[in-house]
C-alpha cells in the first residue's frame, strides 16, 4: 500500500497548498463587509471542466496507483512468473506517443486559431489512438497464442487487468474526442472550441504518462527502479 | 482596512448573472423525472436511497426476529440469515447513508448554499443518479436470481465470498460486484460535481471561510469519497475476476468441498487491505455531512453562533486527511503483521482528539444559547448522545490490544450501529425536519415529530447500549444461532429477545414519519421561506420551494459568515448573509 | 425541563447498567487480565467523559432552553478554553493507549518456552496437531489432503511421523505451560475464539498465523469461529480442556501419531464408508 499513501501524500501536499492561500486562519466573525475587501478566498475563476477535468484526473490516479500497489504486493508471492512482453507493446507506445504529440498540434492550432490543423490534430490523435487500440488487442492475441492465458499466473492477469483498465480509459477518452471532433466539424468558430481541444489533450498526457507507468512496471523496469531507491535510503 | 467607503456599496455592480445556458426543462419528462436540476435529483436520490433502505430496514426485522426468538420462525435459514445481514450492511452503509447524504443532500444544499443556480455539469449529474437508480435495481434483483443474494458479510472476504459453502455464490456475489462497481461509476460523476461547484462556482463574497458548516462537511467527505471508492471498485473488479475468470489476485491454494480448487497463491488479505481503504474513509464520509448539518441545526436552533467554527474547519479536514492512516483497524486480528498494530492504534486514537474537539464545540454552543426545542434540534441532541457513546466505544475497539477479545463480537455491532447506523440517522430525520419546508414549503407535523423523535432515539439507544454487555461477554457477531455454550447465560437470551421487540417498535415506529412525510406534503403548514429565522443562504432564496435557477435574476452577494446569530446590537436574532452591513459597522470595523 | 432531565436520565442510566449488568466478560482462564486491566482503564476514562459532556447538555437544555425575552449570547470562540480541552483529550488519549501498546508488545512476544500446538480449521470444523516426542510439527500443504491425510501433512517428513492428530476431538492444554498456538486454515477463513482466553486471531488460507497464551486455571471452554465462514458458521464449534500435568499427560498418551493413524487407513476408510457420508 506504500505507492497509494505516497500518492495520497501527493495530493494532500497539493490540497494543502491551495487551502493555504485561502486564509483558513482568519476569523471569519469580525470580517463583515462586502465584495473585495478581503482578498482570498474566493471562488477559482478557472472554467469548470478544467478544474473537473482536474479532479477526475486526481480519481483516475488514484485508481490506477490502487491498481499498482495490489500488483507490488501480489508480485511478491512464490507463484509469481514474470511473463515476456511482447515486442509489439514497443510499436503501440510509439502509436500513443504519436496520438500525444498530434493533439499536441492540435492544441496549438486552436491557440492561434487555426482551424484546419485543429481537425487534423484531432483527427491524427483519434486515429492514432485507435491503431494503439488495435495493437493492444493484437498483443492480447498474440499472448493467448503463446499459452499466457489471463487465469494461468497472477503476472498474466495483472497483465491483461491494466491493459484493459488503461485501454477502457482511452475509448472513454475517444468519445470525448469524437464529440469536440464534431463540434469543429460543425463551427467555424476555434475560440468556443480551444478548451475542448486543449481538455482533450490534457487527459491524452495523462493516458500516455498512465501507459508509461504500466509498461514500466509490465516491463520490470520500475523493480529496478524501487530497488535503487530502496538502496539510497537505506 | 477597509477600503470601500459605506456610501460606495451601492456602487457595487450587482452580482453578473452570465449568460450560462440553463439547462430548462420542455416537458414533464423531462421537470420531473429526466430532470437535470440539482433539486429535483436531489430528490430522485432520496426517495430512492430511503426505499432500498426500506427493504434494508425490513431486512433487519427479520434478523431480529431470528436473535430474540431462534426457532421460532421457520422461515428463516442459516443461509436466509447470512444474506439478511449481507445486504442489510451492504444497503445501509453505501446505498442509503451515502447516497443520501452526498447524493441527497449534497445534491440539493451545495447549490443553494453557496450561491449558485445549479451544479456546474448538470448533465452528468443527471447521469450520476440514473447510474446509481441501475445500481440499486442490479441489487435488488440479487434477491430475485438463483441462489438468492450473496451472504458473504458486508465485507465480501474471500476466499469465502465466492466459494460454494456460501450462500449466493452464484449470481448474488457477481451482480453484488457488479452493483458497486455501477455505484462507484455512478457516485464519481456526482461527486466531480460537488466538489467543482463549491471551488468554482461559489458566490461573491462566498470565502471558504464564510461557508456553512454543511458544506464544509459534504465537500471534505466528498473529496474522501473520490479517492476512497477507487480502492473498492479495484477490490471488486479484481475479486469478480477470480470469481469469473478463475484468475488467483485473492485467492490461496485451497480445498473446495473436498476438492483442491483451481486457485493458487493469492492473499486474501490483500483484499482486507484494498476493502479497508476504502471501508475506514467510508465511516467518515458518512460521518463528516453529519457533523457539518448537525452543527447547522445546533447553531440556528439555538440561535447562537456555532462555539469554534475555524477549530470545526480545521478539524473536519484534519479528520479527511487523517482517516486515511487508520484503516488497518479493522484488521488487528486478522493475521498481519503483528507491528503494524502499534502504528494503526497509534494513528486511530490520535483521531479521537479532533473529533472530541467537534464534539466540545456542539455542546459549548448551546451553552448561553437560547435553545428552541423545536424536533430538528430534538434530533441533533439526540445525536450528540449516540455519536458520543458510540464514539468511545470506537476507542476501544482502536486500541489494539483491547480489540482482540472484542473483535468479531456484538461489542462491534453495537459499536458500528452507533456511531454510525443510529447517529448519522438521527442527522438525516433532523435534516429532513429542518429543509423540508424549503423543499416542499410545508412544515411537518410537530407532535408527530416529537412522538418520532422520541421513540427513535430512546428506542434505538435501549437497542444498542445494552447489545454492548452482550459481546463483552463474548456472544460472537452474524451467529444464526447461539446455540449450546457454556458461558452464554439465559439472561442473554432474554436480553436478545427484549433487543428484537425494541428494535421492532423502532422499525414500526418509522411508519408516523412517512405517513408525516405524505400527509404534511398536501395538509402541512405553510412554512414561508425561512421559517427557521436562519441566515445562511438556501433560506434566503427568493421563491419556496426555490425555482429554476434558485436565485430570480441576480445571484445572491455574500456579506458576512454563516453564523451571525444574536449578533449584539442587532434588531433580529439573525442577520443573513447577503444582508449588506449597516453603515454603523462598517465605520466601526474601519476604526478598529 | 423534561427535555434535559430525560438527558440526564440516558446517562445516568447508562451508568447503572454497567455498574448492574449481569453480563460481562467470562472469567479469564489465561495470563492476559492485562487486556481486562487496559479495558477497564477505557471504560473509567470514557464513562468519565460521557457522563461529563451529557451532563453538560443536558444542564444547557435545561438554563437556556428558549424563554420570551432570552437572547443568545455572541461567543465565536475561546481559543484558551478551546486549546485546554484538546491537551485535556490528548492525554486522556494516551493514558488509554499506552498500557494498550504495552500490552500488545507482550501480545506478540512469544516467549521462548512456549511449546507449539496447530489448530486447523476447514468448513466447519476444528482439527489440532501436537509436535509429539520431537517437539517440532512436521510440514503441511493442502494439495496432501486427502480423506486418510484431512490435515494434510507431509509423509515424506520425518517432523511429521510423530506429530499427534486429532480429528473433531477436543485439544487439551496443559496449565501453566505457555503455549503459541499456530493457526491454519484450508479453505476460508475462521477464527479460533475461545471467550475466556481473550486471544484470539483469524486464520487465514495460505498464511499461518498465530497467538500465545499461558492456561491459568483447569476448565472446559467452548471453541467458536469468529470470522464468518460460510452456511454453518454457527455451528462449527469444539471444546479445549486445560488440565493439570498429570490429566494432560494421560491423555496424550491415549492419542495417536500421524504414522499410527496412515497404517491404520485401512480401518478408518471401512467405517467411513459404513457411515455412509
Amino acid at each position: 500500500m506504500s505507492a497509494i499513501i505516497l500518492f495520497l501524500a501527493v495530493i494532500a501536499l497539493i490540497a494543502g497548498w491551495w487551502l493555504s492561500q485561502q486564509r483558513l486562519t482568519a476569523k471569519p466573525w469580525l470580517e463583515e463587509g462586502p465584495v473585495g475587501q478581503f482578498p482570498g478566498g474566493d471562488a477559482m475563476t478557472w472554467p469548470a471542466a478544467k478544474i473537473g477535468l482536474g479532479v477526475f484526473l486526481a480519481v483516475a490516479s488514484a485508481l490506477f496507483v490502487l491498481f499498482i500497489s495490489a500488483y507490488s504486493m501480489r508480485m511478491n508471492a512464490v507463484d509469481w512468473r514474470a511473463l515476456p512482453v511482447p515486442r509489439l507493446l514497443w510499436l503501440n507506445t510509439g502509436v500513443l506517443v504519436l496520438s500525444s504529440v498530434a493533439l499536441q498540434w492540435s492544441s496549438v492550432a486552436a491557440r492561434r486559431h487555426d482551424a484546419e490543423g485543429v481537425m487534423i490534430g484531432l483527427l491524427a490523435g483519434g486515429a492514432s489512438a485507435v491503431i494503439f487500440l488495435a495493437g493492444q488487442l493484437l498483443a492480447w492475441q498474440q499472448l493467448n497464442a503463446a499459452g499466457y492465458f489471463v487465469a494461468s499466473n497472477p503476472a498474466n492477469s495483472f497483465f491483461y487487468l491494466l491493459t484493459a483498465v488503461h485501454g477502457l480509459h482511452l475509448t472513454g477518452g475517444l468519445v470525448a474526442l469524437g464529440r469536440t471532433t464534431a463540434k469543429v466539424w460543425r463551427s467555424s468558430k476555434i475560440a468556443d472550441m480551444r478548451l475542448s481541444v486543449e481538455l482533450c489533450t490534457i487527459y491524452w498526457h495523462f493516458l500516455l504518462l498512465v501507459w508509461l507507468v504500466v509498461l514500466g512496471l509490465l516491463t520490470g523496469w520500475t523493480d529496478d527502479f524501487v530497488n535503487i531507491c530502496r538502496q539510497l535510503l537505506s | 482596512m477597509v477600503d470601500i467607503p459605506y456610501d460606495r456599496i451601492a456602487d457595487i455592480p450587482p452580482a453578473e448573472v452570465p449568460e450560462v445556458e440553463l439547462y430548462h426543462p420542455r416537458s414533464w419528462w423531462t421537470r420531473y423525472v429526466f430532470s437535470q436540476d440539482a433539486k429535483v435529483i436531489a430528490v430522485q436520490y432520496a426517495l430512492t436511497a430511503s426505499a432500498i433502505g426500506l427493504v434494508a430496514l425490513v431486512l433487519s426485522w427479520l434478523m431480529r426476529l431470528q436473535l430474540g426468538f431462534p426457532g421460532t420462525f421457520s422461515f428463516i435459514d442459516a443461509n436466509q440469515y447470512l444474506q439478511f445481514i449481507t445486504m442489510h450492511g451492504m444497503i445501509m452503509v453505501i446505498y442509503l447513508l451515502t447516497a443520501l447524504f452526498l447524493g441527497g443532500f449534497g445534491n440539493y444544499l451545495i447549490p443553494l448554499m453557496v450561491g449558485a443556480r445549479d451544479m456546474v455539469f448538470p448533465y452528468v449529474n443527471m447521469l450520476s443518479y440514473w447510474v446509481y437508480l441501475l445500481a440499486v435495481l442490479v441489487l435488488a434483483s440479487t434477491f430475485f436470481v438463483p441462489g438468492g443474494p450473496t451472504g458473504a458479510g458486508w465485507t465480501l472476504y474471500p476466499p469465502q465470498a465466492i466459494l460454494s459453502g456460501t450462500p449466493g455464490q452464484d449470481w448474488g456475489i457477481i451482480l453484488m460486484m457488479s452493483s458497486l462497481i455501477l455505484f462507484i461509476i455512478g457516485f464519481t460523476m456526482g461527486g466531480l460535481n460537488y466538489v467543482v461547484t463549491v471551488l468554482q462556482a461559489r458566490t461573491r463574497g462566498m470565502t471558504l471561510m464564510r461557508l456553512p458548516l454543511t458544506v464544509w462537511g459534504i465537500f471534505t467527505a466528498t473529496v474522501m469519497a473520490l479517492l476512497a471508492f477507487p480502492a473498492l471498485f479495484v477490490a471488486s473488479v479484481m475479486l469478480l475476476l477470480d470469481r469469473l475468470l478463475g484468475t488467483s489476485f485473492f485467492m490461496p491454494s485451497l480445498v473446495e468441498m473436498g476438492q483442491l480448487s483451481k486457485y493458487g497463491g493469492g492473499s486474501p488479505l490483500l483484499f482486507q487491505h484494498l476493502f479497508w481503504f476504502f471501508g475506514h474513509p467510508e465511516v467518515y464520509i458518512v460521518a463528516l455531512p453529519a457533523f457539518g448539518i448537525v452543527s447547522d441545526l445546533i447553531s440556528t436552533h439555538a440561535r447562537k453562533n456555532i462555539f469554534g467554527y475555524r477549530m470545526m474547519v480545521w478539524a473536519i479536514v484534519a479528520i479527511g486527511a487523517l482517516s486515511f492512516l487508520v484503516w488497518a483497524h479493522h484488521m488487528y486480528v486478522s493475521g498481519m503483521f503483528p507491528q503494524f498494530g502499534y502504528f494503526f492504534a497509534t494513528t486511530t486514537l490520535i483521531i479521537a482528539i479532533p473529533t472530541a474537539i467537534k464534539v466540545y464545540n456542539w455542546v459549548l454552543t448551546l451553552w448561553r444559547g437560547d435553545i428552541h426545542l423545536r424536533v430538528p434540534m430534538l434530533f441533533a441532541l439526540g445525536f450528540i448522545i449516540t455519536f458520543v457513546n458510540g464514539g468511545l466505544t470506537g476507542l476501544f475497539l482502536g486500541n489494539v490490544v483491547v480489540d482482540v477479545p472484542l473483535s468479531d463480537t456484538m461489542f462491534v455491532v453495537a459499536h458500528f450501529h452507533m456511531v454510525m447506523g443510529v447517529a448519522p440517522i438521527m442527522v438525516v430525520l433532523g435534516a429532513i425536519y429542518h429543509w423540508y419546508p424549503k423543499v416542499t414549503g410545508r412544515m411537518l407535523n410537530d407532535a408527530l415529530g416529537k412522538f418520532h423523535f422520541w421513540v427513535t432515539f430512546l428506542g434505538a439507544y435501549l437497542i444498542f447500549f445494552p447489545m454492548h454487555y452482550l459481546g463483552l461477554l463474548g456472544v460472537p457477531r452474524r451467529y444464526f444461532e447461539l446455540g449450546d455454550a457454556a458461558f452464554i447465560p439465559p439472561s442473554a437470551h432474554s436480553l436478545n429477545a427484549f433487543i428484537s421487540v425494541v428494535a421492532l417498535t423502532v422499525g414500526f415506529s418509522q411508519m408516523v414519519f412517512l405517513f408525516n412525510l405524505a400527509w404534511s406534503l398536501f395538509k402541512g403548514e405553510a412554512s414561508g421561506g425561512n421559517p427557521w429565522r436562519a441566515t445562511t443562504l438556501e433560506w434566503q432564496t427568493p421563491e419556496t420551494p426555490p425555482g429554476h435557477g434558485n436565485w430570480g435574476k441576480e445571484l445572491p452577494v455574500v456579506y458576512r459568515w454563516a453564523y451571525d446569530y444574536s449578533v449584539p446590537g442587532a434588531g433580529e436574532d439573525f442577520i443573513p448573509q447577503n444582508q449588506p452591513p449597516r453603515a454603523t459597522q462598517v465605520v466601526q470595523g474601519a476604526a478598529s | 425541563m423534561v427535555v434535559a432531565l430525560i438527558l440526564l436520565l440516558v446517562a445516568i442510566g447508562s451508568v447503572l447498567f454497567h455498574i448492574y449488568s449481569p453480563w460481562w466478560w467470562t472469567p479469564i482462564a489465561t495470563n492476559w487480565a492485562y487486556i481486562d486491566h487496559t479495558i477497564n482503564i477505557t471504560f473509567w476514562i470514557t464513562g468519565f467523559v460521557f457522563v461529563a459532556v451529557i451532563a453538560f447538555m443536558a444542564y444547557c437544555v435545561f438554563r437556556f432552553h428558549h424563554k420570551e425575552g432570552r437572547r443568545a449570547d455572541y461567543n465565536p470562540e475561546n481559543k484558551k478554553l478551546e486549546w485546554w480541552l484538546s491537551v485535556g483529550t490528548g492525554v486522556g488519549v494516551a493514558a488509554m493507549l499506552a498500557p494498550g501498546l504495552v500490552v500488545w508488545h507482550q501480545f506478540v512476544t512469544v516467549p521462548a518456552d512456549a511449546t507449539e500446538v496447530e489448530v486447523m480449521g476447514q468448513q466447519w470444523q476444528w482439527s489440532f496437531r501436537l509436535p509429539g516426542k520431537d517437539g517440532r510439527l512436521g510440514t503441511s500443504d493442502v494439495r496432501n489432503i486427502s480423506s486418510d491425510n484431512p490435515m494434510g501433512l507431509n509423509r515424506d517428513d520425518p517432523l511429521a511421523q510423530d506429530d499427534v492428530v486429532i480429528e473433531n476431538g477436543e485439544l487439551h492444554l496443559q496449565l501453566g505451560k505457555p503455549v503459541k498456538i499456530l493457526l491454519r486454515s484450508v479453505d476460508v477463513l475462521h477464527d479460533f475464539y475461545v471467550p475466556e482466553f481473550r486471544a484470539k486471531m483469524d486464520m487465514v488460507p495460505g498464511v499461518v498465523t498465530y497467538f500465545w497464551i499461558k492456561p491459568i486455571r483447569t476448565g472446559t471452554f467452548d471453541v467458536l469461529c469468529a470470522e464468518l465462514c460460510g452456511a454453518a458458521h454457527y455451528q462449527m464449534r469444539a471444546k479445549v480442556i486445560v488440565d493439570e500435568e498429570r490429566e494432560y499427560h494421560a491423555w496424550l498418551e491415549q492419542q495417536k501419531t500421524f504414522a499410527e493413524l496412515s497404517s491404520g487407513n485401512a480401518i478408518v476408510k471401512a467405517t467411513y464408508q459404513a457411515g455412509g457420508k
